[in-house]
């Protein structure tokens, strides 16, 4: 008992986000009657997280490396703007013009990236004058009629569409169902198989019980989404989206060689240089990734809104960063993970979505947005205090 | 017994870390005014025993008391030490390079008339301090215009201005010179004087015996003895015995059966200018290594031998190069690290938490990080791999840490140096530089990493060793290059060389 105590205390920072995830949801469930927690409201949560999600993943990478972007919100409405011109002024279809515009986006990458690690600016700066920069680009592109609507079908399923159903067992969409099971096997295999591999090694693993309350707390949370979801049309694409990138990222930062690199510059720069890393390289491509993922984010949002308007992706680099820094990402750099910012990001939009239900103005809303990323902050501080000293 | 006057009393003191018992029922009497030495081989517990008296570690994360003139005290944060008299000086420096030395002095705690600050008595008092500590230079200087020795006696000179009467010390002497360290130790001398009590850690016995009172020897987290050495003289054999709980017989292992091939490494003319500096820092190098040697260089702070390794190993600092460079007879062209990773060459940094060790991560991160690709298995690093040479490495160079996966910078000095030495063998090197290898480490470590040196030449690598301890120059080169003003103003075969020839050519 003492032991696992013990354990918890020196890891509530990884179980604090979830903790303060479930406090949200139940907070938000009984302040709108049930409102927050019905199926249509949480896919609609799931997809509004999405463009967000995407940002914070990217985001974390820049972190980790001890930089910033300001940009990607703007940029991401940028983007999008430029996407619907492609498609309805110049009839390019939808594949194409989501292929232009992600390379658009790591082109951008290339010269923030090359600003910043060759030049020697700093990040904030430039990112600051891309942020400026984009929004007057985003306000020329959307000035002839304000708002351009999207009529491409294929393009706006990306952001409101869902996977094939297969029919229906017990009124529930078959797919989802069988994905969901699917996933919560693979975890539990995967969960089993990290541990063994971790024993095996001698290597601190967590309290036997403990690993079975996440096993179970895991697996019923993944449960009641998927019932949820599949009492509706069941998974859209935008979670697959997500879903792949946090995969991708997940697996870049922990299992490559790029993702040590990135690590490594992080925890300190001019040891990951004598240790024969470019850094001036690894930064690159950090903001290309980072830039790509942006028109990434830029396609989710149009999509979702059918639409590009003058006001797109304003306000989402705080959303993204707040996400971060939430997700246990470290101001001073070499710390984070992208599935922790994935958590800090829905933290973000649950926040919005449940506020915005209960017909809070913005006003009161980003009040308590930034109160909350505070409190994660210090939060964050104090846990990782507490884990020296104890 | 019981008239001895102690100024402070550190009872049955233990500490813990997750996994670690870093101090167990430690003892540790100081007299009022004495120079008290605390020495002990690598994580015995010094460091943490000094942090505890500073408040660092709060009262109530530990175990035991701590008694100053009679009366037992809880320090809840290092303020509240310093109100109690307390200054700790860490071995790296807390000052802020881009203000003045005044500034430095009086930083947190500066001289105000009304709301504001009285910059002019602050200068005649920083004057009449740096006259204290016997440094002749004006207190308008930037911090990081001076070098590290007048750094540390500023250090001393900043705690000296809040009135301290308990002067800790933590390895004061690791990176000084011998001057820098002659001057440190006269100012202690006066500060005995003045009734001020010092604490210092350190793994140089030479210097400890000169200038201890008290020498106190800490093993494993205990207190294993409390040497008196104003009544006798004490041997160093004899502390040794102490520290590492067994005789060392020869701190420099012996090689046996050497085998020296052909030169696969060689400078020619090299000389670097520094664009930084606005001056040539390394002038007309010739120097080369043969396999399976160890070459020693010699030389006194500030002679080129850091920027030459840099120089040599990618040129990071991006000097102006002229000369050639060769390996194993080719004309090569290292302008990144790594490229001269590519030709097998490590570098092993003098500045392990400055720029040789990502300090967040665990061992097993940065024993791989410099050479992935021995990992890589298509996109991926094989994990198990990575586990099993970790390991292998963390055994060879006798790492003392509960696991791979403890983050490196809660390890003691030494252990953390042992990491670098881990992370360069990993990259499999052919010349391996070695700068300062033994700095900050104790005799027992020492002789574990000469021990691994001596593996190494005999599987056929080429050893640098850049050192400022003379002893160790002399008893682990087979080859000594002196160097002076970015030069080399010597070359001595081992078996000819001594100390007093070798500082003749260092300050020639
Ligand atoms: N924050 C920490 N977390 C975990 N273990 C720690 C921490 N700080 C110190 N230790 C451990 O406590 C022990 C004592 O460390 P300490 O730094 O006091 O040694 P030291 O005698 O000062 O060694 P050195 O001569 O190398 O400086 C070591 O085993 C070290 O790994
Ligand atoms: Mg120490």
């Amino acid at each position: 008992m003492n032991k696992s105590s013990k354990f918890f205390r020196r890891n509530i920072r990884d179980y604090g986000m979830f903790i303060a995830l479930a406090v949200i949801f139940i907070l938000f469930t009984s302040l709108t009657g049930g409102t927050f927690i019905s199926p249509n409201n949480i896919s609609n949560l799931i997809n509004q997280t999405g463009y967000i999600a995407v940002l914070a993943a990217g985001m974390t990478l820049v972190i980790i490396i001890r930089h910033i972007d300001l940009s990607v919100g703007f940029l991401s409405g940028f983007l999008g703007a430029v996407v619907a011109i492609l498609m309805t002024n110049y009839n390019i279809p939808a594949i194409p013009a989501i292929i232009i515009i992600l390379a658009f986006g790591g082109v951008i990458g290339l010269i923030f990236g090359f600003l910043v690690a060759k030049v020697g600016i700093p990040s904030f700066v430039v990112t600051l004058a891309g942020m400026i920069s984009f929004h007057g680009l985003l306000l020329f592109a959307t000035q002839a009629g304000g708002t351009i609507n999207i009529t491409d079908h294929f393009f706006n399923e990306i952001g409101n569409g869902f996977i094939p159903s297969f029919g229906r067992i017990a009124g529930l969409t078959t797919s989802t169902l069988m994905i969901g099971l699917i996933g919560i096997l693979l975890f539990i295999y995967f969960q089993i198989k990290e541990r063994n591999i971790k024993k095996q090694y001698n290597f601190e693993v967590s309290p036997i019980a403990f690993f079975f309350a996440k096993l179970v707390f895991v697996s019923a949370m993944i449960t009641a989404l998927i019932l949820v979801l599949a009492v509706n049309s069941g998974i859209s694409w935008t979670l697959v989206i997500v879903v792949a990138v946090i995969f991708v990222f997940s697996t870049v930062l922990n299992k490559t060689a790029l993702g040590r690199h990135i690590y490594g510059i992080g925890g300190n720069p001019e040891a990951a240089e004598l240790s024969g890393i470019s850094v001036v390289k690894v930064t690159i491509y950090v903001f290309v990734i980072m830039e790509v993922l942006t028109a990434l984010a830029g396609i989710l949002f149009a999509s979702r809104m059918q639409s590009a308007s003058p006001t797109g992706g304003t306000g989402f680099e705080l959303l993204a960063i707040a996400g971060a820094f939430i997700g246990g990402c470290s101001a001073s750099g070499g710390v984070g993970t992208v599935t922790g910012s994935l958590i800090g990001a829905l933290v973000m939009a649950s926040l919005t979505n449940g506020m915005d239900l209960m017909g809070l103005g913005s006003s009161v809303q980003y009040m308590i947005q930034g109160l909350i990323l505070v409190l994660a902050v210090v939060f964050d501080i104090m846990t990782r205090k507490s884990r020296l000293n104890s | 017994m019981g008239n001895i006057d102690y100024i402070l009393e550190m009872d049955n003191i233990g500490k813990e870390f997750p996994g670690v018992k870093a101090l167990d029922g430690v003892n540790f009497k100081v007299k009022r005014g004495e120079i008290h030495c605390l020495v002990g081989e690598n994580g015995a517990g010094k460091s943490t025993l000094m942090k505890i008296l500073s408040g660092v570690y709060p009262a109530g994360t530990f175990s035991g008391k701590i008694i100053l003139n009679s009366s037992e005290q809880h320090f809840n944060n290092v303020s509240d030490s310093e109100r109690a008299g307390i200054a700790i000086i860490y071995q790296e420096l807390a000052l802020i390079p881009e203000l003045t030395i005044y500034e430095n002095v009086f930083f947190g705690h500066e001289l105000k008339k009304g709301q504001f600050i009285d910059w002019n008595e602050t200068i005649v008092q920083a004057k009449e301090m740096l006259k204290r500590i016997r440094v002749n230079i004006n207190p308008e200087t930037k911090i990081k215009d001076v070098g590290v020795g007048v750094q540390q006696l500023v250090e001393i000179g900043k705690s000296l201005s809040k009135k301290v009467k308990i002067l800790i010390l933590d390895e004061p002497t690791a990176a000084l010179s011998e001057v820098d360290c002659d001057n440190l130790f006269q100012i202690l001398r006066d500060l005995k004087e003045q009734g001020v009590t010092c604490i210092m850690i350190s793994h140089k016995l030479r210097e400890v015996i000169s200038i201890a009172d008290t020498i106190t020897v800490l093993r494993d987290g205990k207190t294993i003895i409390s040497i008196d050495a104003t009544e006798r003289k004490v041997g160093e054999g004899e502390i040794i015995k102490h520290m590492v709980g067994r005789e060392i017989e020869d701190i420099y292992p012996k090689r046996k059966d050497i085998k020296v091939g052909d030169v696969c490494f060689e400078l020619k003319n090299w000389t670097a200018f520094d664009p930084s500096k606005g001056r040539k820092i390394l002038h007309n190098i010739d120097f080369y290594v043969r396999q399976g040697e160890i070459v020693g260089i010699a030389g006194l702070m500030g002679a080129g031998r850091t920027e030459m390794a840099l120089s040599i190993f990618g040129n990071t600092k991006h000097y102006d190069i002229q000369g050639a460079l060769y390996v194993n007879g080719a004309k090569k062209f290292l302008n990144s690290p790594k490229k001269a990773i590519e030709e097998k060459i490590a570098y092993v940094t003098e500045d392990r938490k400055g720029n040789g060790l990502v300090l967040i991560q665990d061992i097993k991160f940065n024993t791989t990080l410099a050479n992935l690709k021995r990992l890589l298995k298509g996109f991926f690093i094989n994990q198990h791999e990575e586990v099993n040479l970790a390991k292998k490495f963390f055994k060879e160079v006798g790492i003392k840490a509960h696991s791979i996966e403890q983050s490196v910078g809660t390890l003691s000095g030494g252990n953390q140096q042992k990491v670098s030495l881990a992370k360069w063998l990993f990259s499999a090197p052919k010349l391996l530089i070695l700068d300062e290898p033994t700095r900050g480490i104790d005799v027992g470590a020492k002789f574990e990493i000469y021990t691994v040196m001596n593996e190494l030449v005999k599987r056929g690598v080429s050893i640098i060793m850049i050192s400022s301890e003379l002893p160790e120059i002399l008893g682990m080169s087979d080859r000594i290059f002196v160097m002076a003003d970015g030069t080399i103003t010597g070359i001595l075969d081992a078996k000819d060389a001594t100390e007093e020839k070798i500082m003749e050519m260092a300050t020639a």
